[in-house]
């Protein structure tokens, strides 16, 4: 078999071709839940939303699209141009780069090879994404200060707080998932809550869930949390000097972040792949391999819906009233949590009650 | 102090409970509200398609008028412009000449009529000062242009189509509207 430096070459163009798709795929879909945030938001509040371009509206994205590139593209003259520019790209490819390690469904049969839809199943998968996510923020924090414009810096510092300040409290409630699993693949997870008789965690972890999610809006920049972009108070917040298409990318890299979010929850605490009720080692792999990721869309979808309903009900938090949620209420709820998953774990290892508390008492 | 209506209500001060200040409660129940509001209709006309009907009194662009044979009504007396509160009209009068009694009713008649719509203030008193019905606001209004001088409406645009040789574009500038 033909192999450069060690890695067969065949696996390579397998993993490029999946690469190819796996982030053209996401950028569809995140091009259609810019229309889908329209129609919602259209939906709740009792009118039609755009229905003109095509047929329903279907074309709308690419109207809005076309409009974007179309534009002028303007670099402030005082604007740091380096910077300026590595801004959005840099927010894009943080989104992006996330649907690495999700696994979108379980392997499939092609042409005589194994091939798995995951991208890379690392064992510090979960630790990875954190990583990238954190990395997103410097696409805000150094856009808002490239544009050499005070209501983008403050935006970029509300911005930079609030990733932080609610990624400990994500972090903590995870660490509550990870004790039930054991593992930091997302792959291992998810097959965890696929075991016959095993439930989702969201079944052992509904307040971890909580924390998550709330904490997930957070990172995303969506409201009732979207601080850095709060038209009626800081302008538009850090994009506020970028035009075109780099406008475009920052926009598209907050609806590319909402998918994967919904795709590392749906993983975490909805059985990833795992379509209830169905014991997949029934079906041929192919098969099951289809359904899982649809049923892996089908909840990323549902998430999505979830995003949108929230952001087209509740008014934006004040700042003040943000720290506190994230510092004084979700920190020592996701800590508590924690305390609360290991003392069950504990007792389940022990056996009974008394031996546990004679744990303590040695 | 005597309160006017016993409608105000005390503010509630009292700080937050732990479960409360995590807004989740009151989150909820706003979701229920916007969750609920998936299931009306929603009472949009889409426009160019639908059309809201107008009012029976709705004033809207004017029009000049024929009488059964086709013969434009006006003469050209300028009491609409006399009228007028926004001095919108002006008109140029003209003898008719033998030959043209298909054309117009009486002997004299409008060589020219304009009305400016963007002075006009659709007030209807043309239409009240008209002794020969010749002036009346239909139900449509001024389209959009793009240059003040398309908003100067002549004799093209005012006059209603003749009724013996355009029947039915006639009927439809008429619309429900009974003048002659």
């Amino acid at each position: 078999m033909m192999t450069v430096l060690q890695i067969d070459v065949l696996l390579l163009i397998e993993k490029l071709v999946l690469i190819a798709i796996i982030v053209l795929a996401s950028l569809g879909i995140a091009l259609y839940t810019t229309f889908a945030e329209r129609k919602v938001a259209a939906i709740l509040q009792d009118r039609p939303g755009p229905e003109r371009a095509g047929p329903f509206g279907l074309l709308q994205p690419f109207a809005d699209g076309l409009k974007l590139i179309m534009k002028e593209e303007i670099i402030p003259s005082h604007a740091n141009k380096g910077l300026f520019i590595l801004g959005p790209a840099l927010a894009m490819t943080a989104a992006l780069m996330t649907c690495a390690v999700i696994p979108w469904s379980s392997s499939v049969e092609l042409f005589g090879r194994k091939i798995d839809l995951q991208i890379a199943d690392i064992n510090i998968g979960i630790l990875y994404i954190f990583g990238v996510v954190s990395l997103g923020v410097y696409g805000i924090m150094i856009g808002g200060w490239a544009s050499n414009n005070k209501f983008s810096l403050m935006a970029a510092l509300r911005g930079a707080s609030q990733a932080i300040s609610y990624e400990l409290a994500m972090g903590l409630s995870l660490i509550a998932v990870l004790m039930l699993g054991g593992s930091l693949s997302l792959k291992t997870l998810v097959e965890q809550q696929m075991q016959p008789g095993a439930l989702w965690n969201i079944a052992y972890q509904p307040l971890g869930f909580l924390i998550f999610f709330v904490c997930a809006l957070a990172e995303c920049n969506r409201t009732p949390f979207d601080l850095p972009e709060a038209e009626s108070e800081l302008n538009f917040g850090y994009h506020q000097e970028y035009s075109s298409m780099k406008l475009g990318f920052y926009l598209f890299a907050e609806y590319v972040n909402m998918i994967m979010s919904s795709a590392v929850m749906a993983c975490l605490f909805f059985g990833g792949y795992d379509i209830p009720f169905l014991d997949e080692k029934t079906l041929s792999p192919n098969v099951a391999a289809v359904l899982g990721l649809l049923a892996l869309l089908t909840k990323i979808v549902i998430f999505l819906f979830v995003f949108m309903w929230i952001r087209w009900t509740i008014p934006r938090f004040r700042y003040d009233q943000l720290m506190n949620l994230g510092w004084k209420k979700f920190i020592p709820l996701a800590l508590f949590n924690m305390l609360l998953t290991g003392f069950f774990i504990l007792m389940k290892q022990e056996g009974t009650w008394q031996s546990v508390t004679h744990l303590f008492n040695k | 102090m005597q309160a006017l209506t016993n409608r105000s209500r005390a503010v509630s001060r009292k700080p937050l409970s732990f479960w409360e200040s995590l807004y989740l409660p009151a989150i909820l129940k706003g979701m229920m509200i916007t969750f609920r509001h998936i299931f009306t209709k929603n009472p949009t006309i889409r426009y160019p398609e639908q059309k809201r009907p107008f009012s029976p009194v709705f004033r809207g662009l004017q029009v000049l008028n024929r009488d059964e044979q086709g013969r434009e009504n006006c003469t050209a007396c300028g009491l609409c412009a006399v009228a007028c509160p926004a001095e919108a009209i002006t008109m140029e009068g003209a003898e008719r000449q033998p030959g043209e009694e298909h054309l117009y009713r009486e002997e004299k008649y409008a060589a020219k009529y304009e009305i400016n719509m963007l002075r006009c203030i659709f007030c209807g008193l043309c239409e009240e000062a008209c002794p020969k019905d010749a002036i009346y606001l239909s139900e449509t209004f001024a389209p959009a242009n793009f240059t003040r001088k398309g908003f100067i409406y002549g004799k093209e645009e005012l006059l209603i189509p003749n009724p013996i040789t355009e029947p039915e574009a006639y009927a439809l500038a008429k619309g429900g509207k009974v003048t002659v």
